[in-house]
């Protein structure tokens, strides 16, 4: 078999990469959240609990948290909404056009980010593509406001970025659905909706899971999106911390809020990751 | 159509057809499949779809099943026109090669599967289940998961599964060829008494003539898209229509022969043949040429071929040997003969004129 030596030459890289980018500052950021800013704004380090008492009594973080979780959750329905069903049509009946259909998906993912979040900014703006459009039709006079720098932007431009993430997996799951499985519903007498239903759709939820969770998990921690496109009521928690790290100078706070969203998170991962092992089957 | 079907099969067929395949064409990407297929199928049948891989067995089945459409002809199922019918309304049943057994579904589950999508009452279901897995004795597994079943146990639940559907015609598409030599046998002599039991019509598909004339009532030879010949297995053995036919199933001599006035001459080798005059090919079984009994001198009838050849390899077998004999002129035979002990040299032999079977040679 391999040998010792050969063993620890291929464990050292993985783990250095680890202690250095992860648990080292994590440590740091733990320290941190338990640490204050004194009102010369020094950071002071006498451990106490203040920024976690701040963080549950000041209602900004926590309308901020609560809507950055709706916006998560209303990003992954409609990044289901939109992937499940195309991830259906190329596993199942695209045929031909599989192929060229599956790049059309990806191949935004090549477009920077940022790019395409300007891209939104100028189709909702108020001289934007969009109203520029609807006052041509005669069916607003003047441009509509909301569009842009709100939640309903964020919405739109995270699931525009995010529901590649979520189509990938679900995809993956449904070629992975053997079809003679398909065939053998149809051969007991069941309708293909019915068979969608009762083999398809069952067989799918670790790809469907999967995909929820990465949708979740990126809006959540977005930033660049509520900036470019939110607005002051589109503002999320991550937002929050970066101010806090940057203007507001207050790395404790930041640090608290941080590590409580990574709490979330890993709790999130760590459920998902056991009910997608449920649905898993041998 | 290269079908030559029995005088009584035939008559089945006609009285009674309750699967009717006329005239089928299936092409894949322009290569032609099934070239002009038509076969009746009689109730309570156990009908083999023989062939080798690539013949186009599987794809005949799967037009009968529905997951494959027809480009030519139509299939009639008890006077209802089966093949505008969409899979999942066709009174037909599968056993697919590689189980497709729903691995999210216990294994009770799996066999209520069909009896769920066509709404069979609630309190029917359990009863149901419950026969079909003891029918197949798989009942102490009924809470299973798929994923801990034996190739054989999930034989028997795609088997169950299928049946407890009350299915007119049940599909095997070569549900044994997974399992090892002894489970397969024992399966073989289950699957048949089964289908005694439940009576429905079996269309079974092999590659493997052995196991093809161990359970059917008729063998459909398959070759190349189109059928060579249709008959009890014991009549296709005895009587094969093509050379093809002949080498398939079982082993065979081929004799290629030229016919004038009544006798056929095969190299050094003649006997008495009414057919036409010309050239022919004959089928001899080796196991229709024995050693003489009779030392030179004794007058034989003319029924009986006798001939010399020399001995070139003896290939001891328990109670049959495999003699490998040489007419002359290297015309090599094949003979089976209840074991003579040690053999070598010239040797004469003989055969009955009626087991040289004269067959069609398409090839």
């Amino acid at each position: 078999m391999y040998s010792r030596a050969y063993k620890t030459a291929v464990t050292i890289p993985p783990l250095a990469w680890v202690t250095i980018f992860l648990l080292i500052p994590y440590t740091i950021l733990f320290c941190y959240s338990f640490w204050s800013v004194s009102s010369l704004q020094v950071i002071v380090h006498n451990w106490n609990l203040q920024n976690y008492e701040q963080l549950f009594r000041n209602p900004l973080y926590l309308t901020v948290l609560l809507r950055s979780i709706r916006i998560a959750g209303a990003v992954t329905l409609l990044a289901l909404l939109l992937g499940y069903p195309l991830a259906y049509y190329l596993s199942f009946h695209a045929a031909k056009r599989k192929d060229m259909l599956y790049q059309l998906v990806i191949i935004p993912l090549w477009a920077s980010y940022l790019v395409r979040g300007y891209a939104w900014k100028t189709i909702l703006g108020s001289d934007g593509v969009l109203n520029g459009f609807l006052q041509y039709l005669h069916i607003t006079h003047r441009p509509v406001e909301f569009f842009l720098y709100s939640p309903f932007a964020v919405i739109l431009t995270l699931t525009h970025i995010y529901t590649p993430f979520t189509f990938l997996p679900i995809y993956a799951s449904l070629e992975h659905v053997p079809r003679n499985l398909v065939e053998a519903s149809h051969d007991l007498g069941a309708s293909p909706f019915s068979t969608f239903l009762r083999v398809i759709l069952p067989l799918s939820l670790p790809g469907v899971l999967a995909g929820a969770t990465f949708a979740f998990v990126l809006t959540l921690g977005d930033f660049l999106a509520p900036l470019l496109v939110g607005g002051p009521s589109g503002i999320m928690i991550s937002n929050i911390v970066v101010s806090l790290f940057g203007a507001a100078y207050n790395w404790p706070l930041g640090a608290a809020i941080s590590l409580c969203m990574l709490l979330l998170v890993v709790t999130l991962l760590f459920a998902t990751e056991r009910l997608e092992r449920r649905f898993t089957i041998s | 159509m290269n079908v030559a079907a029995s005088p009584a099969s035939a008559e089945r067929a006609a009285g009674d057809a309750l699967l009717s395949i006329r005239k089928v064409e299936k092409q894949f990407a322009k290569r032609p499949v099934l070239c002009g297929i038509s076969l009746d199928v009689a109730s309570g049948e156990f009908l083999t779809i023989l062939g080798e891989s690539g013949s186009g067995k599987t794809t005949l089945l799967r037009l009968i099943a529905g997951f494959e459409q027809l480009d030519g002809g139509e299939i009639w199922m008890a006077g209802e026109r089966l093949d505008q019918t969409p899979a999942y309304r066709r009174q037909v049943n599968t056993v697919f090669q590689s189980y497709a057994i729903f691995p999210h579904l216990s294994v009770f589950e799996n066999v209520a599967y069909g009896l769920r999508a066509k709404s069979v009452p609630h309190g029917e279901i359990p009863t149901r289940v419950t026969q079909a897995l003891a029918m197949v004795k798989m009942s102490e597994f009924a809470e299973s998961a798929p994923s801990r079943l034996s190739g054989g146990q999930q034989q028997r639940v795609a088997l169950a599964r299928a049946l407890v559907n009350r299915p007119r015609v049940l599909l095997l598409d070569e549900p044994l060829s997974a399992l090892d030599a002894n489970l397969r046998r024992q399966m073989q002599v289950e699957l048949k008494s089964l289908q005694r039991e439940v009576g429905i019509t079996f269309i079974f598909v092999t590659h493997d003539q052995e196991e093809a004339m161990a359970l059917s009532d008729r063998i459909a030879l398959l070759r190349a898209g189109r059928l060579e010949q249709v008959a009890e297995p014991r009549e296709i053995y005895g009587h094969p229509a093509t050379a093809y036919a002949a080498q398939f199933i079982g082993q065979t001599n081929l004799l290629r022969a030229v016919v004038r006035n009544g006798i056929a001459t095969a190299g050094p080798i003649s006997w008495p043949s009414n057919g036409p005059s010309g050239a022919a090919t004959f089928s001899l079984r080796p196991e229709s040429i024995r050693l003489s009994s009779a030392s030179q001198g004794v007058e034989s009838d003319d029924a009986t071929a006798h001939f010399h050849a020399q001995i070139q390899n003896q290939t001891f077998g328990g109670a049959m040997d495999l003699l490998e004999i040489d007419c002359g002129n290297s015309h090599l035979l094949r003979a089976r003969v209840p074991s003579p002990g040690p053999l070598a040299g010239p040797q004469e032999f003989e055969f009955v004129a009626g087991d040289a079977v004269r067959v069609r040679d398409g090839s």
